[in-house]
């Protein structure tokens, strides 16, 4: 099959960018979106010019590391699933595409379609954990979990940093990934210890970061590849709130 | 305190004990290659009972005070389990701790992406298991190529394991009733494996970058997260630090430690084509091996056998589908060769189950070696399923009949979304394909029972050590090995080592062996920018692909391993000559990571050869052509190949291989047998 592709090219975080178009011809069906990316790079890098800087790594959707946004959309016209799991069976031959860095003042650009997310990093970092010492704990079946509450704080942990809900909110918002850790958390018995304190500080540090308000569009959970729910940012806010009137 | 506890209680464990020096080109009976023989090396293991030895160790080994740990630096390369979890151990104890990763953040390391799950001998289902039979169970499944003292410390850790995951909230599956759940794995006959669904990497990796990240916050641990280690400084023989690259900015930086761990993980990349990331490479592990360290068993490379297959010609990557699948599902493929029918068309009586028929009391949860080497057996033969006829079948309709969809759902309903969003097909109405694909790498860093290296301070751990595996992984076992190194071991045999240094000065970074090292690392950079040729890294990566995946793959002999040296050496020329990198090195440039890491390759491949080339014999992952019964199976040779083969850099000339007699003392050499 053959694509037009319009893709943002950006030489480094201050230089200035554009749309630059490239056609791509032979194209197979079954091939990912990414490995048409490296289709390019290829044909670019062999001539001698630039390749386009994209984020990727494991290629199965897993590590969170990819992400563009395709015609508008964050991971491309497919619900549930990473740019990487995208392939090109989902288009047709002739089509034109529009490829994008995820666009968020607090993910600044850093080349191309690559993008700084350690914003995120600096949220876990501020209270996402259980203070739980490494090298001994106690017996794993002397705290029962029950088989709904252990899935429901997997649903919870599913969600893989990505930035596809901050890139889609037009607010730039981070609530669905902030959320998500303190519900994963909160709704186990061995990290209610500290789920106040750890609500405030990371609602702290998600304000201070520069991520937008959310104002319940829910357009976070429809762009989640992991289908994280945004229950977890009302969840999050009765913490928050708890916390705030029964201190933290 | 510390440092005359551990002088008087002499473990300290800097140098390994060399033995009966030799020096012999090795001629084997068959003629095999021109590596050359070098002594015997040992591996420090404790004495007393195989069930004492690790208490013993901690028992008496030395330890640094709290007042000390603050003085003293360890830098650890990567923060996959093993890496994440030993920095977030060692900040907690109070070392000044640098952690490096090239991802964009830790929790990205490819841990992320191991599905299963992860063994531990907990007992809890109350069907015989125990330290030991886990122990063998990891010997057995290793093909008797590890060492007994490491795999039993191993299976004595796996139990804290669990604990601490489950205190730092990882959401392994449970039992209505709330208590743990557990699924089997390859290789075993009892349910050991703990799970969070089809995501058990991702949540213990990100329950150790949690821990990292609190340590971040306390300002015990900091961050170098896109950056990549390219070279291992050494001073008077022992480790003092690295050069790493700033992959944004592409500056070279100098960054000294009174200890440094490689937890980089392992280079099944090296086919191109594989179940790991993108970026999974091995160049920390290569450079430190060209400064000094040992490489072992290089070419034990575990294929999964529960890979999608190849589609097409531009594939970057197959995709894993958890080996628990194997549960559940059957395995087959059709009795007559090039049957072109839809799956759901051929009767039952015209399925071959394989895997039952050849091995019926493991049946479709054979080893991975085995269910690999005998889904190509059959692939080759011309049974092969699928456009490409490169796979076989792997069908749950049995399952889903006995169970109900609704079981099946709950238990793989993930893997089945990733099957349909990947092939478009829709596993609960046909059988899925799969195909073996490169994994896991058994081999790799030569380190001693403390995790060291043969240079003193530098240390491996996970999947960049070599040490527990054998010549076969056994399913749900790379987490756990990772995790144990990190929280369990390296802990107390770094301290061990410290423990007599506290007085020692950090290194200086402007010692003349940094210095020396820094220019090194920028004239390859230069040297890559400057080729200007017509062919990219990846080119290049992909055609070395192929070729160690038909001369040392799944299968192996003496003259296409001869040939792929050879071929192996052109390549290499050739990727000197017309490599192409249009940006320069002191800029962010993909293409030029790309290009140290395809260049490292080159020599891992070749190595590779020589280790496959000088073991004449089969054993586990290697499977040498010449070595096998009428039926196929492997022929392992105890009394000439009870070694570990750890191979010393020649400045490029044939490597020197060194030999770790095996001994066993609490097992019986036997045939591994799965029927």
């Amino acid at each position: 099959m053959k694509l037009k592709l319009n893709i943002w090219r950006q030489e480094s975080a201050t230089a200035k960018g554009a749309f630059k178009t490239y056609t791509l011809e032979n194209l197979e069906k079954d091939m990912s979106f990414l490995e048409m990316l490296d289709v390019l790079n290829e044909q670019l890098v062999t001539k001698g010019e630039r390749p386009v800087v994209f984020d990727h790594d494991c290629r199965e959707g897993i590590c969170g590391t990819c992400g563009v946004m395709i015609n508008g959309r964050a991971h491309g016209p497919i619900g549930g699933i990473t740019t990487c799991q995208l392939h090109l069976r989902s288009f047709n031959d002739g089509d034109e595409i529009t490829v994008e860095p995820f666009r968020a003042s607090t993910f600044p650009i850093i080349k191309d379609l690559k993008i700084n997310r350690s914003a995120f990093d600096r949220i876990i970092s501020a209270g996402g954990y259980i203070s739980a010492s490494t090298g001994s704990a106690p017996e794993a079946n002397s705290i029962l979990i029950t088989h709904d509450v252990a899935e429901s704080a997997f649903d919870s942990a599913a969600c893989i940093g990505c930035g596809a809900c901050v890139a889609t909110c037009k607010n730039g918002s981070a609530a669905l990934f902030t959320s998500a850790k303190i519900s994963h958390l909160a709704k186990l018995p061995q990290g209610r210890a500290e789920a106040r304190i750890r609500v405030v500080k990371m609602v702290e540090q998600m304000d201070k970061e520069g991520f937008g308000h959310c104002t319940n569009t829910e357009a976070c959970e429809a762009e989640c590849p992991m289908g994280v729910s945004v229950l977890n940012i009302a969840q999050m806010n009765w913490e928050y709130n708890k916390a705030l009137l029964l201190g933290a | 305190m510390s440092t005359n506890f551990a002088e008087a209680n002499s473990i300290s464990r800097a140098t390994i004990e060399i033995h009966e020096p030799r020096q012999k080109t090795i001629e084997s009976k068959t003629g095999g290659g021109d590596a050359i023989e070098g002594k015997s090396i040992r591996a420090n293991i404790p004495s007393g009972d195989l069930a004492d030895k690790w208490q013993n160790f901690k028992d008496h080994a030395g330890l640094v005070s709290p007042a000390n740990r603050k003085k003293l630096r360890v830098i650890v390369v990567g923060t996959g389990l093993a890496g994440a979890s030993l920095a977030a151990t060692l900040g907690e104890m109070g070392y000044q701790v640098l952690s490096f990763c090239f991802q964009d953040s830790p929790r990205r390391a490819h841990s992320v992406a191991a599905q299963g799950g992860v063994n531990a001998c907990k007992n809890y289902k109350n069907d015989g298991d125990s330290i030991y039979r886990m122990f063998y169970d990891t010997i057995k499944g290793g093909d008797f190529r590890a060492r007994e003292a490491n795999v039993y410390r191993l299976a004595e850790c796996s139990q804290l394991l669990i604990d601490q995951a489950v205190a730092q909230g990882v959401p392994f599956a449970r039992e209505y009733s709330g208590y743990l759940n557990n699924r089997s794995f390859g290789g075993v006959q009892v349910s050991r494996t703990f799970y969070a669904r089809g995501q058990t990497g991702q949540q213990l990796l990100l329950g150790a970058y949690q821990a990292l990240m609190r340590q971040v916050n306390a300002g015990t641990v900091k961050l170098y997260a896109q950056h990549e280690m390219l070279d291992l400084v050494t001073i008077d023989g022992k480790a003092a630090g690295i050069i790493a690259r700033n992959l944004l900015t592409g500056e070279i930086e100098r960054h000294a430690a009174h200890v440094v761990v490689l937890a980089t993980g392992g280079y099944g990349k090296i086919y191109y084509l594989s179940t790991l990331a993108m970026g999974c490479n091995a160049s920390a592990i290569w450079r430190a091996h060209k400064k000094g360290a040992f490489m072992a068993s290089t070419s034990w490379i575990q294929f999964h056998p529960t890979s999608l297959p190849q589609l097409g010609e531009h594939q970057s990557k197959l995709t894993l589908m958890s080996e628990s699948l194997r549960n559940d599902g059957r395995i087959w493929v059709p009795k007559k060769q090039n049957d072109s029918r839809a799956p759901n068309d051929i009767p039952e009586n015209e399925r071959d189950y394989y895997l039952e028929r050849r091995y019926p009391s493991f049946g479709n949860l054979a080893p991975r070696d085995i269910s690999s080497r005998a889904a190509k057996e059959r692939i080759d033969a011309g049974y092969g399923v699928g456009p490409q006829k490169n796979a076989v079948y792997l069908d749950f309709s049995h399952a889903i009949k006995a169970q109900g969809k609704k079981k099946i759902a709950e238990k793989y309903g993930n893997l089945f979304d990733m099957y349909r969003k990947i092939t478009g097909i829709d596993a609960y109405e046909q059988p899925m394909m799969i195909s073996p694909s490169a994994h896991f790498t058994m081999g790799g860093l030569w380190i001693d029972y403390d995790l060291m290296t043969t240079i003193p301070g530098l240390f491996a751990a996970g999947e960049a050590n070599f040490a527990d595996h054998g010549a076969n992984r056994l399913g749900a076992n790379s987490l756990l090995q990772a995790c144990v190194d990190g929280y369990f071991i390296a802990p107390y045999t770094i301290a061990n080592y410290l423990s007599n240094k506290i007085k020692t000065e950090l290194p200086s970074t402007s010692h003349q062996a940094f210095v020396e090292a820094e220019a090194n690392v920028k004239s390859q950079l230069d040297l890559f920018v400057k080729i200007r040729g017509d062919k990219t890294a990846e080119m290049f990566h992909k055609e070395l692909g192929r070729l160690l995946y038909n001369y040392c793959g799944l299968s192996r002999n003496r003259e296409g391993l001869k040939t792929a040296i050879k071929k192996i050496r052109d390549l290499k020329d050739e990727f000197y000559a017309r490599l192409m990198i249009p940006e320069e090195a002191t800029t962010l440039n993909v293409e030029l990571e790309k290009a140290g890491r395809v260049a490292d390759y080159f020599e891992i491949g070749e190595l590779m050869c020589y280790d496959a080339l000088t073991r004449e014999e089969s054993c586990g992952a290697h499977f040498r052509e010449e070595y096998q019964t009428p039926e196929g199976e492997a022929v392992r040779d105890d009394d000439e190949f009870r070694f570990i083969s750890a191979w010393e850099w020649n400045n490029g000339q044939a490597p020197i291989l060194h030999k770790e007699s095996l001994e066993f003392e609490s097992v019986k050499l036997a045939e591994r047998s799965y029927k």
